[in-house]
């Protein structure tokens, strides 16, 4: 990776607002469908903040993309219904007129999808779009967009990108693609970079390649990242905060090391105990959570997570049936929110949860 | 790309050649014989030994073989033919028409100007309509306007095309006579009276080729703009028009391309009703008209071959043409 000229690094970090770069409140988005209404989002609130990565994680349907399209404001407003706030750099999104939208578009908000095979136009080639993002929200000739493509093609390590930015999309194979699609999303430097399951795509040993990626661009251009995904190691590696998302709402979220070693509700548990290795404990057993995701439909009256929930018996009478529970912070640890019914979750996960969690690693020392 | 060329090029010959002489064997074993309607003009009766003679002159007594090694020299070299007395044919020759007593291949030539206009003309008129509505519809999918091109296009597609253009002829030229009378003219004589002898028959003929092809249009436009690209292509803050018209139409336009040129194919090789009713004395009407007693075999003949080879080279060349608008596709 070489070195990017001067002009084209943030602008004096002072200058910008303070505050954060993303607040999500109370987001509601639903599809009105023949089968009904389908509620993809409920409820939603998260804040990013300037140069931090927030990690959303959940099982798939869980509302991780439909929530960051809506940033982006990408639902048609015509089959979409929304509610609540989002906030880019104070600004609102929901309603929002086009032309806003237009300016916070790959300009303040840019975006990296997880299918770089198909997030490409096939007819065009790699560095015209680039070309085209950049002379959205830049003033300037054909010729200096195409200096600047070249530029942004080697910074995300494309060898040869003078001769590479002619190329289409099909020329490239999967990971240079998703570092084209890294180069289009930062090259008007964006505040923010939505990257929805970036490496979702990909073959394993180029995954780790663009996260790595991903983190060395974010100190480079101090921009602030949503990385969407489903594997918590993601997380644990690069996310500041994490959001655990499940039937379209936010099931807990904080500090990822708070998130991590003291995870405060039982889905939480359960994503932990169904990924390998976010304590990089290879000895770690793998119990898939039980039952299927709520339907979006019909969703349950109290906790979505009621059905498949083996704690929930610790709740008294049917609050957990018939009561959703709030998204309120845990005692002592105002950043650390869950959205449990249970009472003192942090000490059932230490002694019940974590013990068989790990047992094989007990079993191991006992030995 | 040249050596696909080469191979095309040559399996379209060997596909034309095969057409000619399913042709010319058909004519030949068939039912209709050139001998002796000529044998019954001449003098009220027709003796067998007037027949055999005709025959004997004009070669048919030489059998299949024979008579189609001579049509296939005859297209290299001129060669001397009788019907009701010798005449030259220049090469290429297809034969002597039976109705006007001419060599075909002139006539041919001097016809074929005409079906082209119209072609042409319909063609231009019809992808404008049917792309602008189709992209328009797509873009605007599942509104009133939406609905009411599609509704219209329904109903045009299930008139059938006889029915249309009698209609439009009998209420627009008899009735009404908004349109000027047509015919073709050469454009080289008068551009505007070309022009208007044959704006009926376009607005017919694009009136009719619309629907589809605005169908079809809608359809890929639909389709591509329901692509992830598309998506991309709004996240980078494109406005919908430069969305719809830049990425989704670039798109769809692919496909397009091989449909209009397939069609405009068919269109070159003579449209026999419209030229019919239209009075454009194009390759269409000439080839119906030849299905008389006797059939007019030489005319037959050469419009035939000629629909088989822009047929062929038609999709040839949209092949072509998508290797050159779709950058993934390498011939070879
Ligand atoms: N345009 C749409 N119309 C109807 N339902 C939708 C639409 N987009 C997404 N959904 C539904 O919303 C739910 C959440 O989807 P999504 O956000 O894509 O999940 P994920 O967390 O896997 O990214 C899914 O059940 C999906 O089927
Ligand atoms: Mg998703």
């Amino acid at each position: 990776m070489t070195a990017i000229d001067d002009s084209f690094l943030p602008a004096d970090p002072s200058t910008s607002k303070g505050g954060p770069v993303l607040v999500v409140d109370d987001l509601t988005v639903r599809f009105p469908t023949h089968d009904g209404l389908v509620q993809a989002v409920s409820g939603l609130s998260y804040t990013v903040e300037k140069g931090k990565t927030l990690g959303i994680v959940g099982e798939s349907g869980s509302g991780k993309s439909v929530s960051s399209m809506a940033v982006l404001g990408l639902h048609d407003p015509r089959s979409t219904r929304m509610s609540g706030s989002i906030k880019v750099n104070g600004a609102e999104v929901i309603g929002a007129s086009e032309a806003t939208m237009k300016r916070i578009r790959g300009n303040e908000v840019a975006m990296v999808f997880q299918d770089p095979l198909t997030a490409l136009h096939p007819y065009f080639t790699v560095g015209s779009q680039i070309v085209e993002a950049y002379r959205l929200h830049h003033n300037v000739s054909k010729k200096v967009a195409r200096a600047r493509a070249v530029e942004m093609l080697d910074l995300v390590g494309i060898p040869q990108p003078d001769r590479r930015v002619n190329d289409f999309p099909h020329q490239f194979s999967g990971g240079m693609r998703q570092r084209a699609v890294i180069a289009m999303a930062l090259v008007n430097d964006p505040g923010l970079i939505i990257a929805d399951e970036p490496t979702t795509a990909l073959d394993v040993t180029v995954q780790a390649q663009i996260l790595d990626l991903l983190q060395s661009l974010q100190r480079e251009f101090d921009s602030a990242i949503i990385i969407v995904t489903h594997d918590l190691g993601v997380v644990a590696e690069m996310a500041d905060d994490v959001l655990v998302m499940y039937g379209g709402r936010g099931v807990e979220f904080g500090p990822t090391k708070d998130v991590l070693t003291r995870p405060s509700m039982p889905y939480t548990w359960g994503l932990i105990s169904s990924v390998p290795d976010v304590h990089e404990r290879s000895d770690q057993k793998l119990i898939p959570i039980p039952g299927t995701p709520p339907s979006l439909l019909n969703p349950p009256a109290g906790c979505a997570f009621f059905p498949r929930c083996a704690h929930k018996d610790k709740v008294g009478g049917d609050l957990c049936e018939t009561e959703l529970p709030e998204f309120l912070p845990l005692a002592g640890n105002p950043a650390h929110l869950k959205r449990c019914h249970l009472h003192d979750p942090e000490q059932i996960y230490v002694d019940e949860v974590a013990p068989e969690i790990f047992a094989d690693a007990s079993e191991k020392l006992e030995n | 790309m040249f050596g696909y060329i080469v191979r095309r090029l040559m399996t379209a010959f060997l596909v034309v050649v095969l057409v000619s002489m399913v042709t010319f064997t058909l004519f030949f074993k068939g039912p209709s014989d050139p001998a002796s309607a000529l044998c019954e003009e001449t003098g009220g009766r027709c003796t067998a030994a007037e027949l055999n003679s005709i025959r004997e002159q004009m070669g048919l007594n030489d059998g299949l073989v024979v008579n189609y090694s001579r049509f296939v020299k005859g297209l290299f070299v001129d060669r001397e033919m009788y019907y009701q007395g010798e005449q030259m044919c220049e090469a290429p020759c297809f034969g002597i028409s039976y109705g006007s007593r001419q060599p075909v291949t002139p006539q041919f030539v001097e016809k074929w100007p005409a079906t082209v206009s119209l072609a042409v003309g319909a063609v231009l008129l019809y992808v404008i309509i049917g792309m602008t509505l189709g992209s328009l519809a797509a873009r605007f999918r599942g509104s009133f306007f939406d609905r009411a091109v599609v509704g219209v296009a329904t109903v045009i597609t299930a008139v059938p095309y006889y029915v249309l253009a009698l209609v439009a002829w009998i209420v627009l030229v008899l009735q009404l006579s908004i349109f000027p009378e047509t015919g073709y003219h050469p454009f080289t004589d008068s551009p505007v009276l070309w022009a208007s002898g044959l704006l009926l028959p376009w607005v017919v003929l694009a009136f009719a080729y619309a629907p589809a092809n605005m169908r079809y249009m809608r359809g890929y436009m639909v389709e591509s703009l329901g692509e992830d690209y598309i998506r991309t292509a709004r996240a980078k803050g494109m406005s919908q028009q430069g969305v719809v018209f830049k990425h989704g139409l670039r798109a769809a336009i692919v496909p397009m391309t091989t449909i209009v040129g397939l069609e405009f194919a068919v269109l070159l090789a003579g449209t026999v009703f419209t030229e019919f009713l239209f009075e454009i004395d194009g390759i269409g009407w000439w080839s119906i008209n030849s299905l008389g007693n006797p059939i007019d075999f030489p005319v037959l003949n050469i419009t035939g071959t000629a629909a088989a080879v822009l047929i062929v080279l038609g999709n040839l060349i949209v092949d072509l043409l998508y290797a050159v608008l779709d950058p993934r596709v390498r011939l070879a």
